[in-house]
């Protein structure tokens, strides 16, 4: 058995906001009819939670449902238990067209914290990150200065985002750049 | 720049998170058709000082491609419309005349 580990193997980096690798994580894309009971029951048995509404995030104890377009939602869980999990989301679809696949590896996962995070994040992102124009339970799939990024705010003020583990490099250095001190611009303070 | 909004996931975002993808409203011409028609479908574009509809895709969100109306000399975002649209919508006809009255773009007035 191999041993799993993160592309970024925990790295962490301290300045205008905390940038943190958040680790192996159960990552799980759902695809299918969002309005159907069979997907909402298969959300429920994965996470917990219901399915989200357009462009949100619900987080749960240790799990999240993220709604990533029209027809797909990405589901988070414990890494140890996706297994479990899709097969749970396969019993509550089946017969039904529907597509759930493990994507845990696939990605990398950062959390982002602390007083400069809407900055950091702002800088490198052309979304609208001020307090009034992102607000907690929001998700929001952007390009993140040359890669793909997603990313939700959640009720502390920390961003969680998730992009290709292919770019997991990239985007962490990205990010630490932004974050360097010396580099605030205030628009947010 | 562009300003535009993705009618499948209702972000509005500027025009490096999406992709343009051609001209829009195109009728395919493809194996056993005449060599006049498939020459026309693929060479002959439309090139206009003003209204224009392109495809465009949602690559950096949702993914997903739908339809936009634009004026290629204001820059101006006349509205964008679902993928599986045969004909431009009455609103964005509207929105095009207020600004442009008369405008043609191919068969669509």
């Amino acid at each position: 058995m191999s041993n799993a580990v993160t592309a970024l193997n925990g790295a962490n980096y301290q300045g205008l906001a905390t940038i943190a690798d958040q680790g192996l994580t159960g990552m799980i894309t759902l695809r299918g009819d969002l309005a159907s009971a069979g997907i909402k029951a298969a959300v429920k048995s994965a996470t917990g939670l219901d399915v989200p509404a357009q462009r949100q995030a619900l987080m749960g104890k240790g799990t999240a449902a993220l709604w990533m377009s029209p027809d797909e939602l990405l589901l988070l869980c414990p890494y140890a238990e996706v297994g479990e999990r899709l097969a749970g989301i396969e019993a509550a679809l089946k017969g039904q067209h529907f597509l759930a696949v493990n994507v845990s590896d696939a990605r990398t996962f950062l959390r982002i914290s602390g007083y400069g995070a809407r900055e950091v994040l702002a800088k490198v992102c052309p979304v609208d990150l001020s307090p009034e124009g992102f607000t907690p339970g929001m998700f929001r799939r952007t390009r993140m200065a040359q890669v793909p990024a997603a990313f939700w705010l959640d009720e502390a003020g920390n961003f969680h985002l998730i992009c290709f583990r292919s770019v997991a490099d990239y985007a962490f250095e990205l990010l630490k750049v932004s974050a360097q001190p010396g580099g605030e611009v205030g628009l947010y303070a | 720049m562009l300003i535009l909004t993705c009618p499948c996931c209702g972000v509005t975002g500027e025009e490096t998170e999406f992709h343009q993808g051609g001209e829009a409203h195109l009728k395919r011409f493809g194996p056993g058709s005449t060599d006049d028609d498939f020459h026309t479908y693929m060479f002959a574009k439309e090139n206009p000082k003003g209204a224009h509809f392109e495809r465009w895709r949602h690559n950096n969100g949702c993914g997903k491609w739908f339809i936009m109306a634009r004026d290629t000399v204001t820059l101006e975002v006349y509205g964008s419309y679902p993928a599986q649209t045969h004909e431009p919508p009455q609103h964005i006809r509207d929105a095009i005349t207020a600004k442009r009255p008369g405008w043609t773009w191919r068969e669509f007035a």
